[in-house]
């Protein structure tokens, strides 16, 4: 539980952190609330020899109403994102998820940018901007790009971010009059869902993606076809399993994973009416 | 529950019996004051690291520390071979169950072969903690991988041996046979028969303060000092001194404030004494502390036994006959007491049921490649109680009657205690009928019938179970004479001395070493009542081997129903020698004096009084004591008890089970314990919430997974699922009491009893829900997994395998 040793530097702005990353390259891990990064580093499964810490870029807390969608600084904190009177009115689904998120210590540390970026098939947030069509907004030495969270995603803790490339910002439609529901499938309040879903159906557009059901979160276009077929929520249930690929941990088989899949999509459909 | 639960006997003169002192100890440990031994400040102390090994069986070939020697602030590394002759003898081991038990000689660190994932082969001291852990990748260790012997079933085949000296895997068989040929006519004549196995999953006990330890020499003088996270130090004591040829008094061993052990710091640990060995051998003091996931991996581990058991009974359900066949795994070394653990619930088969002489017990302690096993809150009791109350629920469905009326028509009933059982031993007291009508009432056992049978028919899929356990629980370790006929090494006595200063403050000496119990409080009260002070008047002394020379320490259950008792009679003698004083003082006889309230009074003369304040000034400046007294008051005694006590209860739980996810939800709990008097309330349910907690996670939480290989899959508490508040119910607690008439103050004990009746009770409720699904048992923990599964196969078998 002693991390290899490593270096540390604090990053003053987004342009020094940035300056930090292209200076240390490879060898450097961003460090935002540290709830991914450093239980990985304790157990010795990551060996990062410098830490850039952007957990004082205060600048990159926020969450702003901009128009058609809503704005998050990625460094906002999950406990911000819950209590955030914008997100309860703007993007529900999102102020719901963070607060289900770990247990209160970790809602306190985690950022919504650590998470996303961390780019885990089992944690909350990155299905739940999936789900919703959402986007993440990076900057780099050439500046800033959007990245739909349809492509953001590539493999197991593996994102589209470049090398030298900073999470600044998660872009969410506004989906206040919305149906949606969150369903999280976990053993302990503080686990990881073994399976979970989030869920929104607004008019004309339905969004629904899986957590840790595969290598990263899946959006189930199987199921959101045939809800636009206008399947019954339990006929588009049946389809969840679509283009997944569960894995066995000590939780679940892949077999109980497809099948709570099915389960929860059909009572998160069914909540949503 | 009212505040004041005073005792009959001591109704009269009680103030504090029975009241809800507030633990005194909770100060300094919530404010950060308290000191673990992790925060212990000790200039010039070196670190020490211990490099494990990654395979569960393995054949070291080399071991190269030259790498880890160079690095700086390295100070020294060994290998197990570099220290052999450090060790006087091998690792200690107290509890040869039987003659010709196999317990092969191992080492603080294994000099050749490493046995279990975690065993330790080398060790390396640094400056800092950080270096020494820094130091450990460096040391290079050849290994040639063995096959491992994971489970008991494999090991009980000889296919590969643990200890290739020992010639078998099988540690020992031990039986408790009683009436064989009246066990075999009820199994061929019964009415009824139950044949079940049940599996007791490997636990981590997961303190949560990890093991620590620090050993300062006195290079010059020869004496050493071991701090430790420990329940045992006068245990330690003896063993540091036997297993490293040190003369007894020259080892001093303290314990400060520990954060738990649940069995798990009952024990001789490698890394003591090598904190000892290494600290003598390079004349600094060598600390350690352990981190989580070497705590995983490295400290003993609880349960794991496979339970064959089987009941025979007669047309009404009376119990005819109980034959159990467990199969204990010893993991790789026998520790302190491992093959004794199961023998500890060895007579308790039965549970509260009035049982002929029809009994057979056997138990083979089998080695593995894993974790030691040892004792785990409970040890041996949680696992006999789970059985036979898993086997009673059984019974009841098979015969299609309600497991409460099951349970009814077999108890011992309240009239026949004491009561003498099929094993030859005394239970002391109880009211079995009393403790269930209390539990029913409380959980509204009719209404949660009507309501299951309203669920059932609407064809909800959440179904609601209700799980009965009772349990009686040996306690009050133990009879001296008892523990010799099972061949313990030591006796069950607890010692203690009662000082009352020239100020009239009094000090208790105990032989018991707290680490979470209250004891302090506990103390302070027993004292505070018996002389009239108030508890905060009192301070208590342990958990040092100088201050408190005389002690067998904290495990059992067994502080108030012994240690309690010493302290109790300590408390006569030194009011006796203080009447004699008064006595003088006041110039009237002895016999003549009544002490009440911290006052002598002379009967019949109400205006003659005396406070024990005068009598204890009076007895420092020994100006003018009775020829023959010696100056001082003080006394002590050492309590040896008579019988086990038998702590008893029942608990109800009840679970909404989703038949789609496998997900249990628990909806209530209620537990009713009768542990005789109860001195502080407040305790007792501190004591049995968790201990519930810690049962209830054995039936749907926790589980040491390790794969084929051996590997500990769940060595983080990411994996290992100890449950937090959000996930556990609310407990509902009530009382019967019975007081024992075997101590004078008709206690009995309940540190265990939360672990022992609840696990059974969280099965039987999930059982309980899926019986109409064909579900006749679930294997623990309970996860949705585990039970969505159970459900699949209950209903592919119901429907012939067609569905």
């Amino acid at each position: 539980m002693i991390p290899a040793p490593f270096d540390y530097a604090r990053a003053e702005s987004a342009e020094h952190a940035l300056a930090l990353l292209t200076e240390h390259g490879d060898d450097a891990k961003l460090l935002a609330g540290g709830h991914s990064l450093l239980p990985l580093m304790k157990l010795r499964l990551a060996t990062p020899s410098v830490l850039i810490d952007v957990g004082r870029l205060t600048d990159l807390s926020y969450v702003r109403d901009a128009g058609d969608y809503i704005a998050i600084g990625a460094l906002t904190r999950h406990r911000d994102l819950e209590t955030s009177e914008v997100l309860q009115a703007e993007a529900p689904l999102v102020a719901h998820v963070a607060g289900q998120v770990g247990d209160p210590q970790v809602r306190h540390r985690g950022t919504i940018g650590g998470s996303i970026a961390h780019a885990d098939p089992a944690s909350d947030l990155p299905a739940a901007v999936l789900a919703l069509g959402g986007s993440m907004v990076v900057t780099g030495q050439n500046g800033e790009r959007e990245i739909p969270s349809s492509e953001f995603y590539l493999g197991f803790l593996e994102s589209a971010l470049e090398p030298g490339e900073l999470l600044t910002e998660i872009r969410v439609p506004k989906h206040g009059g919305a149906g949606w529901s969150f369903q999280k499938f976990n053993r302990r309040a503080q686990d990881w869902a073994i399976v979970g879903v989030a869920a929104v159906k607004a008019n004309g557009s339905s969004g629904v993606a899986l957590i840790n059901m595969g290598s990263t979160p899946i959006f189930a276009s199987g199921v959101v076809e045939a809800m636009q077929a206008g399947a019954s929520a339990s006929e588009a249930a049946e389809r969840a399993p679509e283009g997944t690929d569960p894995q066995t941990d000590i939780h679940a088989t892949p077999e109980f994973r497809e099948h709570l899949a099915r389960v929860l999509v059909r009572r998160a459909l069914e909540e949503i009416g | 529950m009212t505040a004041t639960e005073a005792p009959p006997e001591a109704a009269t003169r009680s103030r504090v019996f029975g009241t809800r002192v507030l633990r005194k100890e909770d100060p300094a440990l919530l404010s950060g004051e308290a000191r673990y031994t992790d925060d212990l400040a000790i200039p010039g102390a070196l670190h020490m690291a211990v490099v494990r090994s990654p395979y569960a069986h393995a054949r070291i070939t080399a071991i190269d520390l030259a790498g880890a020697l160079a690095m700086p602030g390295v100070v020294a590394a060994f290998t197990g071979t570099d220290l052999l002759d450090d060790w006087a003898q091998p690792m200690p081991m107290a509890w040869p169950v039987t003659d010709d038990l196999k317990n092969p000689p191992h080492y603080p660190l294994t000099p050749d072969i490493a046995r279990f994932s975690g065993d330790g082969v080398a060790v390396v001291v640094a400056e800092s903690m950080e270096l020494a852990r820094d130091a450990l990748e460096a040391v290079v260790v050849d290994y040639e991988p063995l096959d491992p012997v994971v489970t008991v079933e494999d090991g009980v085949t000889d296919r590969v041996l643990v200890h290739d000296d020992a010639g078998t895997n099988k540690a020992y068989t031990w039986e408790l046979k009683i009436g064989e040929d009246a066990v075999e006519q009820a199994f061929a004549t019964a009415a009824h028969t139950v044949k079940e196995r049940f599996v007791q999953q490997r636990l981590v006990p997961m303190a949560m303060e990890p093991r620590a330890s620090a050993a300062i020499p006195q290079p010059v003088g020869g004496e050493v000092t071991l701090y430790s996270a420990t329940q045992i130090p006068h245990i330690l004591k003896i063993f540091t001194a036997l297993t490293l040829g040190i003369p007894e008094h020259h080892v001093r061993v303290i314990a400060p404030s520990v954060g738990g052990g649940f069995g798990s710091k009952l024990e001789v640990y490698q890394e003591e004494l090598l904190c000892v060995a290494l600290a003598r051998r390079l004349g600094k003091p060598v600390r350690w502390v352990e981190e989580r996931s070497e705590n995983a991996h490295a400290t003993i581990q609880g349960r794991a036994q496979i339970q064959d058991v089987e009941l025979a009974a007669d047309e009404n359900g009376k119990l005819l006959a109980v034959r159990v066949n467990l199969t204990a795994d010893m993991g790789a070394y026998l520790m302190l007491i491992t093959p004794g653990i199961p023998l500890l619930g060895a007579f308790l088969y039965a549970g509260v049921y009035d049982l002929p002489q029809a009994y057979s017990f056997t138990c083979t302690g089998v080695f593995t490649n894993l974790t030691p096993t040892d004792a785990y809150r409970g040890a041996g009791r949680p696992e006999a109680t789970y059985a036979i109350e898993r086997a009673m629920d059984r019974l009841a469905q098979t015969m299609g009657i309600d497991p409460v009326e099951l349970r009814r028509r077999n108890f011992v009933k309240a009239d026949q205690f004491p009561y003498t059982a099929f094993s030859g031993l005394v239970y002391d007291s109880a009211d079995h009928e009393a403790t269930l009508a209390t539990a029913l009432e409380l959980a509204g056992y009719d209404g949660l019938r009507a309501e299951q049978a309203s669920r059932r028919d609407s064809g909800s899929t959440r179904h609601l179970g209700i799980g009965v356990s009772t349990y009686f629980e040996m306690c009050g370790l133990a009879p001296s004479r008892v523990l010799a006929s099972l061949n313990y090494s030591a006796g069950g006595w607890e010692a203690a001395t009662v000082r009352i200063l020239p100020t009239n403050k009094v000090q208790v000496v105990t032989g018991c070493s707290p680490h979470g119990q209250g004891h302090v409080t506990s103390w302070s009260m027993i004292a505070a009542d018996r002389l009239g002070v108030d508890p905060d008047d009192v301070d208590v002394l342990h958990s040092d081997t100088a201050l408190s020379p005389a002690g067998l320490d904290t495990y059992g259950s067994r502080s108030l129903a012994v240690g309690g008792i010493a302290v109790y009679q300590a408390l006569d003698r030194v009011i006796d020698k203080a009447k004699t004083i008064a006595a003088h003082m006041m110039e009237c006889a002895e016999a003549d004096l009544d002490f009440e309230n911290g006052t002598f009074s002379v009967r019949g003369s109400p205006d003659r009084e005396l406070p024990l304040a005068a009598v204890a000034f009076a007895a420092f400046t020994a100006h003018d004591l009775p020829d023959g007294v010696e100056p001082s008051l003080e006394a002590s005694s050492v309590y040896d008890p008579p019988n086990f006590s038998w702590p008893n209860g029942c608990h109800i739980c009840v679970v909404e089970v989703d038949e789609e996810t496998g997900a249990v939800d628990v909806l209530k709990y209620v537990a009713v314990d009768d542990c005789g008097n109860r001195l502080n309330p407040m305790i007792v349910e501190g004591q049995v919430h968790g201990g519930v907690v810690q049962g209830l996670a054995q039936a749907l939480y926790e589980e040491a997974v390790y794969d084929e290989h051996g590997n500990l899959t769940t060595a983080t508490l990411a994996d290992y699922l100890v449950p937090a508040a959000p996930d556990v119910p609310s407990i509902t607690t009530g009382a019967t009491v019975t007081p024992s008439p075997t101590n004078p103050l008709g206690v009995k004990g309940i540190g265990e009893a939360g672990a022992i009746g609840s696990t059974p009770a969280v099965i039987n409720a999930i059982v309980d829900a899926l019986s109409p699904l064909g579900v006749t048992d679930v294997e623990m923990p309970a996860s949705p997994l585990r039970v969505w599964s159970t459900i699949q196969a209950a209903q592919t078998a119901a429907t012939g395998g067609a569905r």
